[in-house]
Parts: C-alpha cells; structure tokens; sequence
C-alpha cells in the first residue's frame, strides 16, 4: 500500500494540524516522563540525605567479610564486594549456560519424541511436558534440592566410584586435572585437529557434489578430534596429573566438586525449560509442509536423514524465536536460586552484600543492569542465528 | 521472586514521597491506629506463630509494647515477617515503623544506614550447635567443617573472623531464613550450624530427636540484639527508647502485669512516676500519662516477656545469664524513670 501524503490545508490553525498535534503530544508526553522521572530522583535523593544512608559506589571496594560456597575465581573473604559481585556474576553465568545446554538438548529430544509414531514414545513425552510445564518452577528447584540432599549419602559413606569419583550429599567429587607447561602442545594439538575438520568437512561436500559419494564427516572428524591430541599427549610425556579427592576431616578435599546447590538448580532449570523448547520444536517441525517430508520419502531417503537435512533446517526458524524466549528466560529464572542457597549474582550480591552494606538501591540498579545485559546479549545472538539461517530472499 | 520483592521495596524507597521524609512517625501511628512492626519470618522465643496461629515472643512482644503505649492498645500491630535481607530496606522505605527482629547493633548498621537502635532486649553470642555423632567436643576442632548459616547476618562475618583468627578454614552454605537452615542441619548438607546461641536452642527444637544435637561451649561474639527505629525522628526514637526502659524499671520495682492495678495506690515515688499518677513523662513524649501503666497491663514487664518466651516458663528453657537485672548481677539496667 502507497502511503498518500495529504497536503496540509493552509487556513487550520496548527493545532488543529493532526500532524503538528501528533509531535506537539510526543513532546508533551516526553516532558512528562522527564519531569515524573526528575521528581522521583530528586526525591531519593533528598531522603536519602536526610536519613543518613550511606551512598555511592565505595562500598565495592571494601571489603566483603564473608564466604561463598562456589566461585570460579579465586575468592576469600578478604575480598571486596566489586569482587563478590563478579563471583556472583559468573555463578549466574554458569548455571544459565549449563541450563541452556541441557535444556536445548532434552527439548530437543522430547520435541521429536512428542511427533514419534511409536505411541509409548510419544505419549511418554506428552506426559513429561504436561507434568513438568504445569508445576512452578520455585517448587522445581526445592524438590530437586532436597531429593538430591535426601537421597544421597553423608561424606563417610560416600558413593564410590574406583576411588576415582565419590558422591555425597556435600557434591560430586572428580578428579582435578593439574596441567604442565608441556600440556600447551595437547591444546596446540587440538586446535589443529579442529582446522584439519574443517577442511574436511569442505573436502567432503564438495566430493559429495561432485561424486554423490557420501562420506562419515562426523565420524572421521571425532576420531581425528579425540585421537590428535590424545596422541600428543603421551608422546610428549602426559604432562598433566590427576588430583584424586581424599577424605579428610569432615569431608573430601582437592579434585573438583560439583555442589548439589548448583546440580539441583541446573537440573530443574533443564527440565523446566525443555518443555517449552520441546513444544516450540514441535511446533517447528509440524510446520514443515508435509509435501517436503513426502517428497523426501520418495527420493528413498532414510527418515533420520530426513530429519536432519529437509525438516529440521526448514522448523529452525520457527523454532528459534520462542526458544530464544526460553533462554532468557532460564537466565532470569536461575535468580531462584536464592531458595536453595545457591551463591548466584541475586544470592551473593542482591542478599548477602546488601545485607552487610545495606546500599540497596544501587546494588539493585546493578542487578537488573546484569540481567538486561545479559538478555540483550542472548537475544542478539539468536537473532544474528535467525538471520543466518532463515529464507535467503533474493 | 525475591529479586522482586526487594526491588519492590527498593523502588518503594525511591518513591517516599516528601511526607515520608518530613514523617512524624507518632502521628502518622495514631493517624493509621495501628503500628506496623517487622519481625522474623519465624523463630521460637523471639517471633513465631504458636498452635492457634498467634505470634508470640519477646519480638513480638516489643511490638505490642509499643503499640501499648502509643495507642493503648496492645492488639493494635501489623506484623510484617521479613527475612535478614530484606529487614533494613523494609525500615528505611517506611514500610515499617519499627522492626523488633533479634537484629544485632553494630556501629555500621548504627552510623551508615539511617537506622538508630533502641536498645538491648536480648544480650545474645555467637555460638555452634553440632550432632552428638560427629564427636567433636570443641571449635576448635571445626577445621574444614560445612556450616549452615543465615546470608547477610554478623553471624556470617563473625565466622569468618574466627575461623581466620584459628587458622581454620570453612565451607560455607548460605540460606535465606532460619527454618532453610536446620532443614540444611537434617538433610547433612551441613557439620555445624551457627547462629546466635539463644536461636541455636530455638533451632534444636525442631530437631526430630533435639537430644541428638547439642550446643558447643564457645560463644565466639557479641550479640547485642534490639530493636531499631529509622533515623531522623527523634519523638518517635524516645517513645520506643522508653517503652524498653519503662519494662526493665517494672521489674526492677516489683510491678508485674498482675499486680499494677495495686501499684497505682503504691506510695513509692518511683513507682508514682513509671505509672503516670504523680508525673507528666507520658505527656512530654506525646502520649498518655498512663503510657507505661498500659505497657505493663497488658504486656508485662521485661522479666515476665523473658521467662514467657524463652525463660523457664518456655519450651527452650534459656538461662537469664547475662539478661538478668543490673541488681542480680546481669546487665541490663534501665534508666531511671523521672
């Protein structure tokens, strides 16, 4: 539709001109919100005054006084609270992106099951996403937390795995691999292998253009990804050890620990979020016209190799809009964390630091900045994804 | 959810309008005809909902202090139950105007975030409760320990001083209310829980066999627990002020919630001014002359909310120690009435 420019009649006054009138509301508007915005600014900061409360950003340089159960950088209590906020961050950061990993994978999966013709599989998958989908995701969280503290043994009777892997009720215990300066050649190793792939991967299509020969990429690639670097690894005299955990005391020391705080919230996030991609999978793939399917079954194609190169690159872009929906919501989600004690950025830094410095209105501001930016963030790459992969329209 | 409840109430702080600021918390009470006080979210002895759903404690009994003398109507409370997080924000917003929550006063709390405290109803100390089973007879041996405890609380800050100060080192696991932590206690996430001593025997209540568990004899801190008022209001700060010191003298006088209706004809002088029959101290603050008389009528005196809520008279069964009167060796004493 052509948009027809009216000619604006030279004898009505301007305000009567709804053009002019438009502009003239938007200004008014603006102003509004402006001085709405100043007065309550003004207002804080005038009580704020008044009552004595400390304000600024100082307190994130002093120090924080406390401990934290799980932190991916060195922390102690000795530290500051700028610092608890990045160890709070990063756990935040963590358990979104182990959510969002295993939430993609299971909705994937559940997604297909739901549209199997095998009616167990697929009424199976219905009852998966009914149940889980219609329960709050607060109670989600506290379930898993105390089955996992329930169900597990205390550190003296842990579960035992060749004294290599021990479970409890404090965590999963694995051992800690402790790399050697000759260890750079292993990751030298493994980038090459990854170029090598990639060169495969172009070698191999274009033989199949070419020949109509196919050839197992992914295969080849994984051998060539696992065995390179293996490879390296013992020629240049394994040099990395293994830190086993040992009981000491009250419990397991050294390796690595997985807490129950972080599996408990990691485990309900995938499965509460793997409905919904579940569902926008299957939306996805039912919206693939069934004539491509048919027309695939009748070039003699094997019906997972249907799924793979005709129906599921078509659901793609349906699928990723809502999913991308789901991640920023898994992200925000993890927030609950704080019901379970899990040391995430609301747990340490919105509880716990605001607590000690009681400056609550900058902390706050700080949080919801972390979680815009990390929203904008996931949804600017989904939808540079959406645009890579969707009708190229030329 | 919690993320939106404080920043609901942080929001509502950027919102206090002018009449907040200039607020004559007194007024602004009589005006509503009830006092809005912020207690625990539940701990026995101190706030926590008895069999018919009533809370009860000395917290709680603080808040219908106030409401006594402001309104002469001890019933005349709107609880708000606030985790340790949240209690500041909730005071400084104006949500509430008193919170009675076993909060510790400590000079920062004190000078940096707009509070004052009223006093001390409860000299608490830091303290570690552990299952018989684990064998361990002293602190000391609590190297390497998991340790439940309650996130943003001195408690916390306290630990680590003295795991610090011992050399010793610690896992901490972090909860948001009292009850998450002994859930944590029975479910073995944790060795120890610490806390202040008085909610260590609260604790050990819910214990499915308390016996199994038991309190260390180290007490690693100074608790001094009170309730607080928002700063810049100074009426308001005197009327809570008192109400504390108008109990303690109540018991030091021998008037109890039985007896005070006698104590109205009693010739002693000092008794003559606590219970407003010979003195206008109600009145310079803005209240009743009977102010105090209504305190101790309906709620009692200090020594009477004690044995009740935490004392002999109580399933936690506390010690007086050092909350007992200045004059029988312990230390709270309350200034004189006149």
């Amino acid at each position: 539709m052509k948009k027809i420019k009216k000619e604006p009649q030279k004898d009505v006054a301007f305000y009567n001109n709804p053009e002019k009138r438009a502009i003239i509301y938007q200004i008014l508007a603006l102003i509004g919100i402006f001085l709405f915005t100043y007065f309550i600014l003004n207002n804080m900061f005038i009580n704020i005054e008044k009552r004595g409360i400390n304000t600024g950003f100082d307190f994130l340089s002093s120090e924080a006084g406390f401990g934290i159960l799980q932190s991916l950088i060195k922390y102690d209590e000795s530290n500051t609270h700028g610092k608890v906020f990045i160890v709070g961050l990063l756990n935040t950061i963590l358990v979104s992106a182990i959510g969002i990993f295993f939430a993609s994978l299971i909705g994937l999966l559940i997604g297909i099951g739901r549209l199997s013709k095998n009616y167990m599989v697929s009424k199976l998958c219905m009852v998966y996403i009914e149940t889980f989908r219609n329960i709050p995701i607060l109670l989600q969280i506290l379930f898993w937390y105390n089955v996992v503290l329930a169900s597990l043994p205390s550190p003296r009777q842990s579960i035992n795995y060749f004294d290599t892997v021990f479970l409890n009720n404090r965590g999963l215990y694995i051992p800690r691999p402790i790399l050697e300066s000759g260890f750079i050649a292993v990751i030298i190793a493994f980038i090459l292998a990854v170029i090598a792939c990639r060169y495969l991967v172009k070698w191999a299509r274009k033989k199949h253009d070419e020949t109509g020969e196919e050839f197992p990429v992914f295969w080849t690639s994984l051998a060539i990804l696992i065995a390179a670097p293996t490879l390296v690894f013992f020629v240049s005299g394994t040099p990395a050890t293994l830190e086993y955990s040992e009981l000491k005391g009250f419990n397991f020391i050294g390796g690595w620990t997985l807490i129950p705080e972080l599996l408990a919230l990691a485990f309900a996030l995938s499965i509460y979020t793997a409905t919904y991609i579940a569902e926008a999978v299957r939306a996805g793939i039912e919206a693939v016209p069934k004539g491509q399917k048919e027309a695939a079954h009748a070039l003699g194609l094997k019906d997972h190799i249907i799924l793979k190169k005709v129906v599921l690159p078509q659901a793609l872009r349906v699928i990723i809009p809502p999913v991308i929906n789901q991640y920023l919501n898994l992200t925000k989600n993890s927030s609950l964390a704080t019901a379970i004690g899990y040391p995430e950025l609301v747990t340490v830094f919105a509880g716990t630091s605001l607590n000690q410095v009681g400056q609550a209105i900058e902390i706050i501001l700080m949080t919801m900045a972390v979680y815009l930016t990390i929203s904008i963030v996931i949804s600017f790459i989904m939808n540079y994804i959406n645009d890579k992969i969707k009708i190229k329209e030329r | 959810m919690k993320l939106f409840k404080t920043a609901t109430l942080s929001l509502a702080a950027l919102a206090m309008t002018a009449s907040v600021s200039m607020a004559d918390t007194l007024d602004d009470t009589k005006k509503k005809g009830y006092l809005s006080c912020g207690l625990n979210t539940g701990l026995a002895g101190f706030a926590a909902p008895d069999t018919s759903g009533v809370w009860k404690g000395i917290d709680v009994d603080f808040c219908r202090a106030v409401a006594s003398a402001v309104l002469g109507d001890a019933s005349k409370v709107k609880y708000a139950h606030l985790n340790a997080k949240e209690r500041f924000t909730a005071l400084q917003s104006g949500e509430i105007d008193l919170l009675a929550r076993n909060t510790t006063w400590t000079a920062t709390r004190d000078t940096s975030l707009g509070l004052n405290f009223v006093g001390v109803n409860y000299y608490d100390g830091q303290g570690f409760l552990v299952s018989k089973n684990l064998g361990v007879k002293s602190a000391k041996e609590l190297d390497g320990a998991a340790f439940c405890i309650q996130a943003g609380t001195t408690t916390e800050l306290n630990l680590t001083d003295y795991f610090k100060a011992n050399n010793m080192s610690y896992t901490p696991i972090t909860y948001d209310t009292p009850s998450q932590v002994i859930e944590g206690f029975k479910a073995g996430r944790c060795d120890v829980v610490t806390s202040d001593a008085s909610q260590l025997y609260a604790l050990r209540t819910k214990l499915k066999d308390p016996d199994s568990a038991f309190v260390l004899p180290e007490i690693i801190s100074k608790e001094p627990l009170g309730p607080v008022v928002r700063q810049g209001d100074d009426k308001w700060f005197n009327i809570a002020k008192w109400t504390h010191i108008a109990m303690l003298n109540a018991e030091e006088l021998g008037i109890t919630s039985e007896n005070v209706d006698e104590m109205l004809k009693s010739n002693n002088p000092n008794i003559q001014r606590l219970l407003g029959t010979s003195s206008n101290i109600g009145e310079q603050m803005g209240l009743d002359a009977k102010w105090a008389y209504n305190v101790i009528k309906q709620v009692g005196n200090y020594g009477e909310v004690f044995e009740r809520n935490v004392g002999k008279g109580s399933p936690l069964k506390i010690d007086r120690g050092l909350n007992k009167l200045w004059k029988d060796g312990g230390l709270q004493y309350g200034a004189p009435i006149r």
